[in-house]
């Protein structure tokens, strides 16, 4: 029976960590959404499509950890529609070794949320038994921030979120991370196995080369389903109405600062 | 959908080396070699150049996709990017192994840049009557003469140059390697364009060059075959370009016609205009086709390719200049403004319709096809 201890000996030496990076496909940045008709969502059809821009740079980060030795096995995994299958082949191409695509059928996807995705990715983290997870910090289609930290908490391994730094601990036998905080910058150090999820200057991306989305091609890409990992994909929420923001209106220009508290007073923002 | 990602990858590298500097390079006529580096490093630098030497080993139609990728962020770049990438598959196919060991991986990451020159003041549709000589002295050949109007001129590293070591006429003629700062190599002026400002074009002056034989590409008297093969290939990718003008003309003309108001209704709600839209969109899509399917012809090997290339850029560089030019009307003043985009890609894909053989040329080759098949079913 094979039992997961993770060595305590210096990381360097050691074959390298293996890493489990998770992908999103998401509404691509650039793009102006539109709320459908019905309000029940934005639109999807038709819309272009990409990696989340933070598990571009989680990506990113796994590749540069197997450079440095650091790490000696990247996987990427995507959790979603056929489709998502593209966003891992971006990943492969970036050099990322092998893909998990866990398939969600099209009516259970927009229901799905991160309570489902952590509970999928931490039954593939029992069997692929990685020593780090790297997630963006946040899709930008939902903005939850919170499958990273549910992941940790399932898996009950220790989670150092909004990483801008991951390096070797001083002693080797950890990972040193920097968290972007709101009171600046915060260093940690975390054993592992670890969740850790990535935040805007941990690093910038690569561009694919030619070569490589050619090599990509032959790399293997796994499917697996909720079912096979016998997950419940039963939403724990409804979305009511999705809607626009209300349309800006116009402002006022004042003279002087009587004026203005004169007008904030007159709106009751201020006794 | 290996060939989405390739065409992903060339337009996420356009939005962020080449769109925001089109503008700059135009107005201020730099060569950006920087960014070719940085194109070359992705392996644009030869596409359908075989792997072993550093080429990306793609297809034809993949480079279309790259160019006119490109060309939404910048034609001229593009064009001389396509033109590199000729110059790079001319030696791959033809070169001995001695050639391609030691030029290939020098081209493909664009450390190196080539010229092509075919074109002389004297001979331009009527390439075959070229004058640069190469006058055979041992184990060298000894050029005289001048070509014009060649792009990367004076900027690049090596010159392919068609010249005559033999008789009148297209079976006389060679394609010899120049490299820059042969003595006897020299250039002309830099010339003064309507477009294509962030690339040099110069004539390029040969005065008892002494170039090594070793650096002919092929046999003697084979340069011309040699020339047109090239230029199979660079008919598509130019054509390309134009496509790559037509498309981003196309959006800006949507992205205007929402936002600019007149009579209390937007640009897009009058019918008139809504059918230039209409037209322009039936003028690139059909030209698009065409210039896959002959990318797709030269990638098969089919013995018409050479027609369907020169049908594609006939029809493509016409109606994507076209396009470009309605699209500028529908910007109304602002569409003759330099801040506005639409104008450089006016400028820039004009060229389009005159280089690598005139739309004229290219109406002599299509015709000579159909008529030549009269007989067939």
């Amino acid at each position: 029976k094979y039992i997961h201890i993770i060595n305590k000996a210096d990381m360097a030496a050691s074959k390298g960590l293996k890493i489990l990076v998770g992908c999103k496909r998401v509404i691509d940045y650039a793009v102006k959404v539109r709320v459908k008709p019905d309000r029940s969502g934005v639109v999807t059809e038709g819309v272009k499509h990409s990696m989340n821009p933070f598990d571009e740079i989680a990506v990113e980060e796994a590749v540069r950890m197997k450079e440095k030795k650091l790490a000696g096995e990247a996987v990427a995994i995507s959790v979603g529609p056929p489709q998502s299958q593209e966003t891992l082949r971006t990943a492969l191409a970036m050099g990322i070794d092998r893909a998990i695509h866990v398939e969600i059928p099209l009516a259970q996807l927009e229901k799905l949320q991160p309570i489902h995705v952590s509970k999928l990715l931490a039954k593939v983290c029992e069997s692929e038994k990685p020593d780090l997870v790297i997630l963006g910090k946040q899709a930008i289609d939902d903005d939850c921030n919170q499958t990273g930290q549910m992941l940790a908490a399932l898996l009950d391994w220790p989670q150092a979120t909004f990483a801008s730094k991951i390096e070797p601990s001083q002693d080797s036998k950890q990972l040193r991370v920097t968290r972007e905080v709101d009171g600046g910058l915060e260093t940690i150090d975390v054993s592992v196995p670890a969740v850790v999820t990535s935040d805007l200057r941990l690093n910038e991306p690569r561009y694919a080369t030619l070569p490589n989305i050619m090599k990509a091609k032959k790399k293997p890409l796994a499917k697996m389903s909720p079912d096979q990992l016998g997950v419940d994909l039963q939403p724990r929420q409804e979305v009511i109405s999705v809607e626009d923001p209300p349309v800006r209106k116009a402002g006022a220009k004042v003279e002087s600062v009587e004026d203005l508290v004169g007008k904030l007073r007159e709106k009751g923002l201020v006794k | 959908a290996e060939k989405r990602q390739i065409q992903e990858l060339a337009f996420t590298f356009t939005q962020n080396e080449v769109a925001p500097h089109m503008q700059k390079w135009d107005a201020e006529h730099i060569f950006p070699v920087e960014m070719f580096t940085k194109a070359a490093a992705l392996g644009f630098g030869a596409i359908y150049c075989k792997e072993e030497h550093g080429g990306s080993g793609l297809s034809r139609l993949d480079a279309s996709l790259i160019f006119e990728a490109i060309a939404t962020g910048c034609v001229t770049s593009s064009a001389y990017l396509s033109i590199h990438n000729m110059c790079a598959w001319m030696i791959d196919s033809t070169g001995t192994e001695e050639q391609r060991a030691k030029w290939l991986p020098q081209l493909a990451p664009m450390s190196r840049l080539a010229s092509y020159c075919l074109t002389e003041p004297g001979s331009g549709s009527d390439a075959a009557a070229l004058k640069t000589t190469a006058k055979s002295d041992g184990n060298y050949y000894v050029l005289n003469g001048s070509k014009a109007f060649i792009s990367g001129a004076g900027a690049t590293d090596l010159y392919l140059v068609m010249c005559r070591t033999g008789a009148d006429g297209p079976k006389g003629i060679s394609c010899v390697m120049v490299e820059k700062d042969t003595p006897g190599l020299s250039f002309g002026k830099i010339e003064r364009k309507l477009g294509w400002n962030a690339q040099p074009t110069r004539e390029v002056v040969f005065e008892n060059c002494r170039v090594p034989k070793s650096n002919r590409l092929g046999p003697e008297g084979s340069g011309f075959g040699l020339a047109m093969r090239g230029l199979n290939g660079g008919r598509v990718n130019i054509a390309s370009c134009s496509l790559g003008a037509a498309h981003a003309s196309l959006l800006a003309a949507r992205e205007y016609m929402a936002v600019r108001k007149q009579f209390g209704k937007q640009l897009a709600e009058f019918q008139a205009l809504q059918f230039q839209l209409a037209e322009m969109a039936a003028q690139l899509v059909s030209s698009r086709l065409l210039v896959r399917q002959a990318a797709q012809s030269l990638d098969s090997g089919d013995p018409g390719a050479p027609a369907v290339c020169a049908l594609a850029k006939l029809h493509a560089t016409e109606q994507c200049f076209d396009v470009c030019n309605r699209a500028l009307q529908l910007f109304g003043g602002y569409g003759y403004l330099l801040d506005f985009p639409v104008q450089q890609y006016l400028r820039d894909s004009r060229v389009n319709c005159i280089l690598e053989g005139t739309n004229q040329v290219m109406r002599m080759l299509v015709a000579r096809d159909i008529i030549g098949r009269l007989g067939d079913a």
